[in-house]
């Protein structure tokens, strides 16, 4: 194999300068998606830093009621945890739809956030991808779409974003700490993934040797109405389709709060704000849900492989926003679509 | 179950005697061979990334400078293969020229210390080509379309009987419609493995002699070959006379192997290709194991195939015209032709029937066998039409099928040897509930899905194959041995062989040891076809009765007795095919169209079954695999590169453990008297036949929606 050094850093800052130090760096955590790059060549870092061992394994609450959680919770730790099964339940579902019950033993909160797409040309380096070599060409396009994106996508790249607990966060208005050379920021984890625009080697905007420390949650009313729908080709170990992560507050028939996340659409998670403004003061009906979903998907350009997306997308969205909108009234739909479909 | 009162062990659940083995790890599969071998080298390939042309140049100085790289073979270096048979198997002609005939061939291997190693420099070596167009993309009507001189294994390519046209033409209801399914890839949990060693003469010359066929210097070698194969015997018979050495220089040792389903059938590149690199280091051991990604181009797949449907009946549903015509794609390098219409001839009776195979010799890897081959796709197809039939003629689909149970079989005029179809059906639909229930399509909505069952009716062939030999040694003790060089592919067949052989011995089953998987052994034909218990079992009867008549009941310890398989005279006299009806019942997400199977029953007519336990196993385990054939199975050809873009278990979906629920399997209580000693048909490959029909008929009855194109995803329900 291609030889690179290793190391387990004593704390974040040790980490945090060991890969800002090496241009060829990367950090370590779960490997689930990184060992599986190393073994395919779509990387080939020279100095992997083992971060799976810092002291970022703790899920707490801060002073002001938000939900703290370490870089390095693994993703089963989180699903489990009572704060989160109660408070955010869009999270748990999202993290018990994702891969299957081994990685989300290995994966931990900052790497899911640093997952790579599964455009297969990404992952097979006989293709060309701008993503991978930068101006090599997107082969997906005129290729195998049906995984691509239907929004904010580039003349090159049409990529989407893999995971189901990043919709979840982005939909229940998470932040992200990050620790680099020049000390600590917060970022909203919308201003973390980015578009592919002409650049789409580049999934975030974090800096080389920035290091994400914790993910934080604020307590909202909404969050506690939240809910996470994949939709998939398989029950199990699938990559979304469409997925919706949606929290709904209604107060006297009206919509008083909405915030609403897509995954399976975009380069990264799509927070669906179109849809939301449509929806915050209305009365909660099918009819308002459905003109929600088609405000936001107006934008949407679907590719030939990809074109049910949008309808996919519009009716997923009405159906998870009917549920929640059930269960607010007191009426539930019951469906079995615990976490784990 | 099943079971008479003078068997004992026969008809029993007992468990896989190798069970504790396989869970605690002890049990070797092929590449965990040669354990005593400090320093084993590795193989990796390094494989085409053109659909066609010609190898220009290699560039493998980077690799072979690479820190552990033993060696580097090309199509410059590797050696010939002196093919002394002349078999000319353009699939196992590996880096014997410079052409590039569908992407994923293998051009190059390297063989290094470690496989972490092997891969680098894999990675290493720049292959140019010069790149010739290329065509992977079945069409219905494409102009290179050509009538193979048979099906696989043999099968008449067409078959004619009356006049279709105008039946159809007369008929009081048609249906004609053309389904599609997708290339499917064979997913063991083991991949494709082997370890490879040459030794060479030992007798102090060098490789300099050529013998009478004109291969040179393979006198006095030996090689041993640790395969993950469903045939030891056919390894070595293939590969012995393409390396120029006689079937008794060639060991083949295969214990255990983890799953085929066919994929391990006959031997593939990586096979010959661990053995060219054997041959390059002599003396010393080399592991391959294909990548997941590498077994899409080189285990074999099964060919897309685009079915052409049309059925004629009277007002009555009586069937009067039957076509089955079939599109599908061979490879260039080596012909497989997909029987695919094949067990249409003997489902149904009608006066005029047509059947039609037509392969289009695309750039794409070579197909091969994938569990029931032929009958899996073509009974899709089939058994869906009869579903459409049905509602055409307003007839209950189980009720169509038996007003079309043919007395005889319809292409030989044979006598059944036991065509038990009809109970199936009724004890299916008894068990089950009626499919279809009475209600129209997509007017039943429960817990916001749509509901539907569905039924089909499935066959597979009885076969056993002449050739296998058995042996039985008594060891003193109250103890026996049986040898044959069988395979267990983890359907249990060794356990299988070991009831049997204790009943025709007359002995208590843990008195009985049986040895299998190594060509050491007496030979024994290949796990395929279903035919493994009848061709062994009948082997190793024949070989206790031997024992006995030679030997009485108070043998000395160390007498031994052999036998091959008997003579078959009911081959002639009968059609013999098994038969069973599948039932499912499916859930559509009103929404996403997301498709739910929380239910399926198989009731199969297999003869006698000779481990219900190990039976069961095998029933469900299709019946599975038909379920992923009909929601999930599809490898991406992307016909620009003719590269299958899903080629991982990530992206190419096999059924999941949450997809799967409810499946029952249960079977006849029958043994049929015109097979074998233990009137046992094959239960390997029924399961899976005609279950993605019943799936796709419970969803068009859930929401009536016809999907006439595998898989069943949700854009395509989505109305």
């Amino acid at each position: 194999m291609i030889p690179f050094d290793y190391v387990r850093p004593a704390d974040p800052a040790d980490a945090v300068a060991a890969v800002g130090g090496r241009p060829g760096a990367a950090f370590l955590a779960g490997g689930t998606n990184l060992v599986d790059h190393l073994k395919l060549g779509v990387t080939g870092p020279d100095l992997l830093v083992d971060v799976s061992g810092l002291p970022l394994d703790r899920i707490e609450e801060t002073p002001t009621g938000a939900l703290r959680i370490g870089a390095t919770v693994r993703n089963s730790d989180l699903a489990a945890h009572p704060l989160v099964r109660h408070r955010y339940p869009a999270l748990s579902r999202a993290l018990l739809a994702g891969a299957s019950g081994q990685l989300r033993n290995m994966a931990t909160t900052g790497g899911n956030l640093f997952q790579r797409t599964r455009c297969p040309y990404f992952q097979d380096t006989s293709t060309p991808c701008n993503k991978r070599v930068p101006g090599s060409g997107c082969s997906a396009l005129g290729g195998h779409t049906r995984d691509a994106a239907i929004l904010g996508a580039s003349a090159h790249c049409v990529a989407t974003h893999p995971s189901d607990m990043a919709v979840a966060l982005l939909a229940l208005d998470a932040s992200v700490v990050l620790l680099g050379p020049d000390g600590e920021r917060t970022l909203p984890l919308a201003a973390l993934h980015r578009l592919p625009g002409d650049t789409p080697h580049r999934d975030t905007v974090v800096e080389h040797g920035e290091l994400v420390t914790a993910v934080e949650l604020p307590d909202r009313a909404s969050a506690r109405h939240s809910t996470y729908r994949k939709v998939r080709d398989r029950r199990s170990y699938a990559f979304a389709l469409v997925s919706v992560a949606a929290a709904l507050d209604v107060a006297d028939g009206t919509v008083r709060d909405v915030r609403i996340a897509l995954g399976g659409v975009a380069h990264k998670p799509w927070r669906a704000e179109r849809a939301e403004a449509a929806l915050r003061g209305t009365a909660p009906t099918e009819a308002g849900f459905a003109r929600a979903a088609d405000a936001e998907l107006a934008a949407a350009r679907p590719l030939e492989g990809n074109a049910f997306k949008v309808p996919l997308a519009r009716r997923t969205l009405v159906a998870v926003l009917r549920d929640l909108a059930g269960a607010a009234d007191g009426g539930t739909r019951h469906d079995g679509r615990e976490g784990g479909r | 179950m099943t079971g008479t009162t003078t068997d004992r062990a026969v008809g029993t659940p007992l468990p896989r005697l190798d069970g504790h083995a396989k869970v605690t790890g002890t049990a070797p599969y092929a590449y965990e061979q040669r354990p005593d071998d400090a320093h084993p080298l590795h193989a990796h390939p390094v494989l085409a990334t053109v659909a066609r042309g010609r190898v220009r140049a290699v560039r493998t100085d980077d690799a072979a400078a690479a820190e552990g790289v033993v060696a580097v073979l090309t199509h410059r270096n590797a050696g010939p293969l002196p093919d002394l048979d002349g078999a000319r198997d353009g699939e196992l002609a590996v880096l014997q020229s410079d052409a590039v005939a569908f992407r994923g061939q293998c051009v190059a291997v390297v063989v290094a210390g470690t496989p972490e190693t092997a891969r680098h420099a894999a990675s290493l070596v720049r292959v140019e080509y010069d790149e010739e167009p290329h065509d992977t993309e079945l069409r219905a009507d494409s102009p290179s379309l050509y009538a193979p001189e048979q099906v696989n294994p043999t099968f008449a390519t067409d078959t004619d009987e009356g006049d279709v046209d105008a039946a159809l033409a007369a008929a009081a209801v048609t249906v004609d419609r053309t389904y599609r399914t997708p290339m499917e890839h064979n997913a063991p949990m083991e991949p494709h493995t082997a370890v490879a060693v040459w030794e060479p003469r030992t007798d102090g010359a060098d490789a300099e002699g050529t013998d009478a066929e004109g291969a040179k210097g393979t006198e006095g070698v030996r090689l041993t070959l640790y395969a993950s194969t469903q045939g030891a015997h056919t390894v070595r018979t293939t590969l012995a006379p393409l390396f120029g050495l006689r079937p008794e220089q060639v060991r083949v040792v295969a214990p255990h192997v983890g799953g085929g389903f066919g994929s391990k059938g006959m031997p593939h590149a990586h096979d010959v290709l661990a053995v060219l690199c054997a041959r390059a280091v002599p003396g010393r051991a080399v592991k391959l194991a294909l990548t997941r990604q590498q077994t899409f181009p080189l285990a074999g797949h099964r060919t897309p195939t685009i079915q052409r449907l049309r059925l004629g009946a009277d007002a009555d549903g009586r069937l009067t015209a039957i076509a089955h015509e079939v599109v599908e794609h061979t490879s260039t390098v080596k012909e497989f032709a997909e029987q695919t219409a094949v067990g249409t001839r003997l489902m149904y009776a009608a006066p005029h029937r047509r059947t039609r195979h037509r392969l289009a010799a695309l750039d794409v890897p070579v197909p091969s066998w994938m569990r029931a081959p032929g009958e899996a796709p073509g009974l899709f197809a089939l058994e869906a039409a009869m579903d459409e039939l049905a509602a055409a003629v307003g007839l209950d689909p189980v009720e169509l099928r038996l007003r079309n149970d043919p007395p005889v079989d319809p292409e030989s005029g044979k006598p059944w040897s036991g065509r038990h179809l009809a109970e199936c059906l009724r004890e299916g639909a008894r068990r089950f509930g009626r499919p279809g229930g009475g209600a129209a399509p997509g007017s039943r909505v429960e817990d916001g899905e749509w509901v539907g069952t569905g039924v089909a009716a499935s066959t597979y062939p009885y076969y056993a194959f002449p050739g296998s030999e058995a042996l039985v040694r008594y060891d003193g003790g109250g103890r026996w041995t049986v040898r044959i060089g069988a395979a267990d592919l983890g359907t249990g067949s060794r356990t299988a062989l070991t009831q049997i052989a204790a009943d025709a011995l007359r002995q208590p089953v843990d008195a009985v040891t049986v040895e299998l998987g190594d060509t050491e052994l007496p030979s024994a034909t290949v796990a395929g076809g279903s035919s493994g218990t009848a061709s062994w079992g009948s082997a190793v009867v024949a070989a206790a009765d031997a024992f006995r008549a030679e030997h009485g009941h108070d043998p000395a310890p160390g007498t031994r007795a052999s036998a091959g398989t008997p003579e078959d005279p009911d081959a002639e006299r009968y059609a013999r095919h098994s038969f069973g009806a599948q039932f499912a019942e499916v859930r559509v997400d009103v929404d996403t169209g997301e498709v739910r199977v929380p239910r399926m029953l198989g009731v199969f007519s297999v003869g006698r079954v000779v481990n219900p336990r190990t039976a069961r196993s095998q029933f469900v385990g299709g019946m599975t695999m038909g379920l992923s054939m009909a929601l999930h199975e599809e490898g991406v050809l992307d016909h620009r590169t003719g590269h299958t873009v899903n080629h991982d278990l990530t992206g190419y979906h096999v059924a999941a453990h949450a997809d799967v629920c409810d499946v029952e399997a249960v079977w006849l209580d029958e043994v049929d008297p015109h097979v074998n000693a233990m009137g046992a048909r094959g239960i390997g490959e029924i399961g899976i036949v005609g279950a993605a029909a019943a799936v796709v008929n419970a969803v068009h009855d859930a929401t009536g929606i016809r999907v006439r194109e595998l898989p069943v995803t949700p854009d395509k329900l989505l109305g």
